[in-house]
C-alpha cells in the first residue's frame, strides 16, 4: 500500500488538481445574474435584494439560518459546552452584548440589534450580499447591525456613499476571499488584529505569503477549503480537526476540504523520514514559519487596565507608535502588535475548553481564555503553531468571573466617551442579565490562536535543525513529553560517554609517550 | 621454520575492513551532529547521510557474516588462552622491549586480546547499534503503542551508549596499529594484506605446491 500511494501522490494528484482546480476557482454558471429582471432594481434596503434572491433560490435563507454565521451559537460535541459570541470570551474585545449595533455589524444578516436573543429568523434578513457580492461595492457599515449604507454619511470626516445594490445583486457569484475578508480579516476590530493570518495582505497574496490563494498561482478562494455544504462552512476552531485520518478527499469525498490532508494525504513528502513526522506534527508547524507576513501588523498585547488616560486639557489621549499603529488609546488601552511573528508551539488534539462570559475563574494565576487539550502521549493529538494574545482585561475579583464592558453607545454609560468602567460595566452586567458585586479589578489573560492560514512555499518551510537542535531558541525547546533527536540527550550518558572517549584518547596517548621514553631508555642502555 | 610473506588478510577481507571503517567514521561523526554535540553539519543532511551509511553498513554485514561463516573465518574470533599474558605485554613489556607473547599464524591471525575485542565489536556493540538503529528508522512502524514515547528514550540511550562505546574500540584500535615492528606496520598490512609469517617446511611447500594461500 506504501508503496502505491506515493505514486498517487507524486503523479496523479497534481494531474487532477491541475484539471479541477481552475474548475474549483472560477466555477462557471449557467445563469448570468445581470439578465434577470428582478435584479435590476432598483432596491431601498438591502432586505429587498434578498428577497429577489430568495425568489428563485428557495432553500438558501433557511440554510444560511441553519450556520453559525447566523446563529453565532455552537455547541462543542467534544465538551459539550455552549459557544458563540454572545458567550465566549477572548482576550480582544469583550463581548458584544450592549454593544450590538457595531459587534453584528459582521452578523450574516441585518438588524441583529439584540444579542441575548437569537437573531429573529426573518428570511429576507440573511445577507446574501455580503458573501455572494462580487463588485467590490457592497460594504455592511461598522455600526449599524449589519446593514449597508442607504444615504451618504459622514465618516472620519468623509462623506461615505452608499453601495449600489442593483449593481452588487446583478454580480453575484461564488465568494472570493475578500467577500470572507470582509470580516474574517477585520476581527477585533481592525484589519489582522485577531487571528494573524488572515488579514487584507490575503486580498491578493503573493505566492510566497500564501502559495494557494496567490492571484498568480492556484488562486484559490477561501471556500475551495472550507467547503460548504448547504451554506455551512467547514472548519472551525472551536471544533478544530487536528488530525484528519481521513486523508485524501477522493476518491471518497468527506465535504469537509479544511485541512491539509483532504489535498495532500498524510504522506505528501518524497522524502519518507518527513512523512514519518505528519502524525504527530501538523502541516502548519512546518510549512508555516511565520505569521502576520503580508505586511499588516497583528496585535499581540491588549491590555485594557491603563484604558480612560485624558490628557491636560481633559481630552482622550490616543498615540501612534512608529508605523502608524496605535499603541495607546484611552478608549481601549495599550497595545502591542507584530508582523512576521514566529508562533508559539503546543501540543493540541483539537479540543480546546474556551472561557465562557459567567464562568467561574481563578484569578490566582493568568487566566487561560482557552485551554488546549492534548499532549504527546496523546495520539490523536499533533504539535500545532498558535499565535499567543497576551491580554490583560476587566473582572469581578469578589465573584470571580469575567464582565461585559459596555463600550459602544449613544449614552451616558458606554465606555468609548464616557471612560468610566464602573458605570460601563455596570450597564454590560445589568443589560446582560449577570451578577457582579461592583469591584472590578484587571487580570492577565492569554489567548492561542491556532494558526493555519498564510502556508508559505516549500523552499520557505522550517529547516529540520531548527527543531532539532539543543539550542534554547530551537523551535520546539519548550514542548515536553517526548524524546526528539539533536535537541535531548541524557545528561549522565553524555557525561559517561565523553569520558569514556576522552580517557581512551588520554589513555593511548600516555602510553605511547610512555612507549617512546622508554625506547629510548632501552636503547641508551 | 621459515619466516615468508604471506597473504594473511584476503582482498574481501580488507574491503571488509577498510570500507566499514570509512562508513564507521561517517557514521560517527554525522551520529555526533545529529546527536547535537557538533553543529559542522545541518541536521537534515546529517540524517541523510547517517541514514544511508547506516543501510550501507548493514549491507556490508550481512555480506561480511556470510564471508564469515562459507570461509570459516569466523573461528579466528573465538576465544582464546592468554589473555592476561597479552594484557600484561601492552601494560608493560611493550614498555620495556619484551618480545610479544603470541606468534601470528595462519590458523592463529589474532592474538586472544584482539579476539575479545573484535568478539564483542561484532556480537555487543554492532547489534546494539544496529538493533536500535533500525528501531529507530523504522519508529512510525510502532509509534502507535502506548509505550511508543518510553520506549523511544530507552532506543535513544541504549543506541547513544552503543555509540560512545564504538567510538571508544576506535580510538584504541588505531593506537593499538601503532605497537608493530614499525608504527605504520599494522596499517601496512592491513592494505597490502601481506605480513611475515612463520611456517614449517611443510607448510611452505603445500602453500607453494598449491596456491591455496599467495606468498611472496
Amino acid at each position: 500500500m506504501r508503496r502505491f500511494f506515493p505514486l498517487v501522490g507524486r503523479w496523479l494528484l497534481p494531474l487532477a488538481l491541475a484539471i479541477w482546480l481552475p474548475g474549483l476557482a472560477q466555477a462557471s454558471s449557467t445563469a448570468d445574474h445581470s439578465k434577470f429582471e428582478s435584479l435590476k432594481g432598483p432596491f431601498t434596503s438591502a432586505p429587498e435584494v434578498t428577497k429577489a434572491c430568495l425568489a428563485c433560490h428557495t432553500e438558501a435563507s433557511h440554510q444560511v439560518m441553519k450556520s453559525i454565521h447566523w446563529t453565532w451559537d455552537f455547541t462543542n460535541p467534544d465538551t459539550g459546552k455552549r459557544l458563540g459570541k454572545p458567550r465566549t470570551m477572548n482576550s480582544f474585545c469583550g463581548s458584544p452584548l450592549s454593544n450590538e449595533p457595531r459587534c453584528t455589524s459582521c452578523h450574516a444578516g441585518y438588524g441583529w440589534t439584540d444579542a441575548r436573543q437569537q437573531p429573529e429568523p426573518v428570511q429576507e434578513n440573511v445577507d446574501c450580499l455580503v458573501c455572494h457580492d462580487r463588485s467590490g461595492g457592497y460594504k455592511k457599515v461598522a455600526t449599524d447591525a449589519g446593514h449597508p449604507l442607504y444615504e451618504p454619511r459622514m465618516m472620519g470626516g468623509k462623506s461615505v456613499m452608499p453601495p449600489d445594490l442593483a449593481k452588487a445583486a446583478q454580480s453575484v457569484a461564488d465568494p472570493g476571499r475578500d467577500n470572507c475578508g470582509a470580516c474574517h480579516f477585520n476581527g477585533g476590530g481592525g484589519d489582522g488584529v485577531k487571528h494573524g493570518d488572515l488579514d487584507t495582505s490575503l486580498v491578493k497574496p503573493s505566492r510566497k505569503l500564501d502559495v494557494h490563494m496567490a492571484a498568480d498561482g492556484a488562486n484559490m478562494t477561501c471556500a475551495t477549503c472550507h467547503t460548504f455544504n448547504d451554506h455551512i462552512p467547514s472548519g472551525s476552531r472551536y471544533d478544530t480537526t487536528a488530525k484528519d485520518p481521513h486523508g485524501l478527499d477522493l476518491p471518497k469525498d468527506d465535504h469537509n476540504r479544511a485541512t491539509c490532508e483532504s489535498c495532500h494525504g498524510d504522506t505528501p513528502h518524497q522524502q519518507a523520514k518527513l512523512n514519518d513526522h505528519t502524525d504527530r506534527v501538523a502541516c502548519q508547524t512546518c510549512h508555516i514559519p511565520e505569521f502576520a507576513r503580508g505586511g499588516v501588523a497583528t496585535k499581540t498585547l491588549w491590555d485594557w487596565s491603563t484604558a480612560g488616560r485624558k490628557d491636560a486639557d481633559g481630552k482622550a489621549v490616543f498615540i501612534k507608535d512608529d508605523h502608524g499603529h496605535l499603541s495607546y488609546s484611552a478608549e481601549k488601552g495599550d497595545f502591542q502588535y507584530g508582523e512576521n511573528v514566529r508562533p508559539a508551539y503546543y501540543w493540541y488534539n483539537g479540543v480546546t475548553e474556551q472561557v465562557n462570559i459567567g464562568d467561574k475563574i481563578d484569578d490566582s494565576t493568568i487566566l487561560r481564555l482557552n485551554t488546549l487539550h492534548g499532549d504527546a502521549k496523546d495520539p490523536k493529538a499533533r504539535i500545532w503553531p498558535f499565535k499567543e494574545m497576551r491580554g490583560k482585561q476587566p473582572y469581578d475579583p469578589e465573584l470571580k468571573t469575567l464582565v461585559v464592558n459596555h463600550v459602544f453607545g449613544q449614552d451616558d454609560s458606554a465606555f468609548w466617551g464616557n471612560y468610566d468602567y464602573a458605570k460601563s460595566i455596570k450597564f454590560g452586567m445589568d443589560y446582560a442579565g449577570l451578577p457582579w458585586s461592583g469591584k472590578v479589578g484587571f487580570i492577565e489573560t492569554r489567548m492561542t490562536w491556532p494558526i493555519t492560514h498564510m502556508v508559505a512555499p516549500k523552499e520557505d518551510a522550517l529547516k529540520c535543525g531548527q527543531c532539532h537542535t539543543r539550542g534554547e531558541d530551537g523551535r520546539l525547546a519548550q514542548l515536553p513529553g517526548f524524546y526528539m533527536p539533536g535537541r535531548d540527550s541524557i545528561r549522565w550518558l553524555d557525561i559517561l560517554g565523553y569520558l569514556a572517549l576522552g580517557g581512551a584518547l588520554a589513555g593511548v596517548l600516555l602510553h605511547g609517550l610512555a612507549r617512546i621514553v622508554m625506547n629510548r631508555k632501552t636503547r641508551h642502555d | 621454520m621459515i619466516k615468508r610473506d604471506v597473504m594473511i588478510y584476503t582482498r574481501y577481507e580488507r574491503f571488509w575492513h577498510w570500507s566499514q571503517a570509512v562508513l564507521i567514521f561517517t557514521l560517527f561523526f554525522t551520529g555526533l551532529g545529529i546527536h547535537g554535540t557538533h553543529s559542522l553539519l545541518k541536521f537534515g543532511q546529517a540524517v541523510t547521510i547517517h541514514t544511508t551509511a547506516a543501510y550501507a553498513l548493514m549491507a556490508l554485514w550481512v555480506f561480511t557474516t556470510f564471508w564469515n561463516f562459507t570461509t570459516g573465518q569466523w573461528r579466528q574470533y573465538l576465544f582464546k588462552k592468554g589473555i592476561i599474558k597479552v594484557i600484561r605485554f601492552y601494560a608493560w613489556g611493550i614498555l620495556v622491549g619484551e618480545p610479544h607473547p603470541y606468534k601470528k599464524s595462519l590458523q592463529r591471525k589474532q592474538n586472544a586480546l584482539q579476539s575479545l575485542a573484535y568478539m564483542t565489536f561484532m556480537v555487543i556493540i554492532g547489534p546494539a547499534l544496529w538493533v536500535t538503529g533500525i528501531a529507530y528508522l523504522f519508529y512510525n512502524e510502532w509509534a502507535g503503542a502506548p509505550w511508543s514515547g518510553d520506549a523511544l528514550w530507552g532506543v535513544a540511550v541504549l543506541h547513544t551508549l552503543a555509540a560512545f562505546a564504538m567510538g571508544t574500540f576506535v580510538i584504541i584500535h588505531i593506537y593499538m596499529t601503532t605497537t608493530g615492528k614499525t608504527p605504520l606496520h599494522y596499517v601496512r598490512t592491513m592494505i597490502t594484506g601481506y605480513d611475515k609469517v612463520e611456517l614449517s617446511e611443510v607448510e611452505e611447500a603445500y602453500l607453494a605446491e598449491t596456491k591455496s594461500v599467495e606468498m611472496r
